[in-house]
């Protein structure tokens, strides 16, 4: 489905690598009705993972309650400067794309 | 007849489960708990995913706006001195599935995670990291004026 949902900023500094993400992504919650009234079915997404060099730094589930266009900022030890990170999401549908990013 | 196929079944199941566990145990870190997730309360959805209650603690940092203007984007983050720490998941007990997020923090990954929520109404959030010795909590009222989550 959609393609090249995540926009991320990585950054080294001082022996960390900070990581933004940002997704767009409507986050569909299942609870909200259209103008009909039929509820309007789920579609958010489950799962985001980020992994550098094979290692996954970040695991995140997420529910409902997250606001649409989800944003995540962690930070790991290590990254260097140039290497890529590799952002893997899942949707509840079972929709599922891997995007990379570059540290900077 | 019925049993033995069972529990054929089952062990066939289980094998597997284990094995792709094996494979990939990047991915096998905290499978997206579907109990946990659509629980409607709070304490049903913590029950599922720890095995006692958590208790509070002052380690633990949840930065949460007072008021939030508006409940469909409400910035929050949490960060924790605690060593050890394995995870980190948010609720909000007012909204129709508490369990907003979980974060599986790995070994190399510090304790401070944030991100934005979605609130229908105001609500207590609660922040819960999980450590080898237990989990550990944070909470803090956080006043909506307009709802989130639609409806």
């Amino acid at each position: 489905m959609a393609k090249g949902i995540l926009r991320a900023k990585a950054k080294a500094k001082g022996g960390n690598t900070v990581v933004k993400i940002m997704a767009k992504h409507a986050m569909e919650t299942g609870n909200r009705k259209d103008k009909s009234g039929n509820k309007i079915p789920a579609n958010y997404i489950q799962t985001l993972t980020v992994a550098y060099q094979g290692k996954t730094v970040m695991e995140t589930n997420m529910g409902t309650a997250i606001s649409k266009n989800p944003y995540l900022a962690f930070t790991f030890v290590g990254g260097t400067k140039g290497d890529e990170l590799e952002m893997t999401w899942t949707e509840i549908t079972g929709a599922t794309a891997t995007e990379t990013a570059k540290i900077k | 007849m019925m049993n033995r196929r069972s529990v054929l079944k089952a062990v066939f199941t289980g094998g597997l489960v284990a094995g792709l566990g094996v494979l990939m145990p990047r991915v096998a870190l905290a499978a997206w708990s579907k109990a946990a997730f659509e629980a409607e309360t709070q304490e049903a959805a913590m029950g599922a995913l720890y095995e006692a209650a958590p208790s509070a603690s002052v380690d633990v940092t949840l930065k949460a706006p007072d008021i939030a203007e508006n409940g469909a984007v409400v910035p929050i983050s949490v960060n924790s001195s605690l060593a050890g720490v394995t995870s980190i998941a948010i609720f909000v007990a007012n909204n129709p599935q508490p369990l907003a997020a979980q974060f599986t923090i790995p070994e190399g990954t510090l304790a401070n995670v944030s991100c934005r929520i979605r609130m229908g109404k105001t609500s207590a959030v609660t922040a819960v990291v999980t450590t080898d010795s237990g989990s550990f909590s944070a909470s803090k009222e956080v006043k909506v004026t307009i709802g989130g989550c639609g409806g």
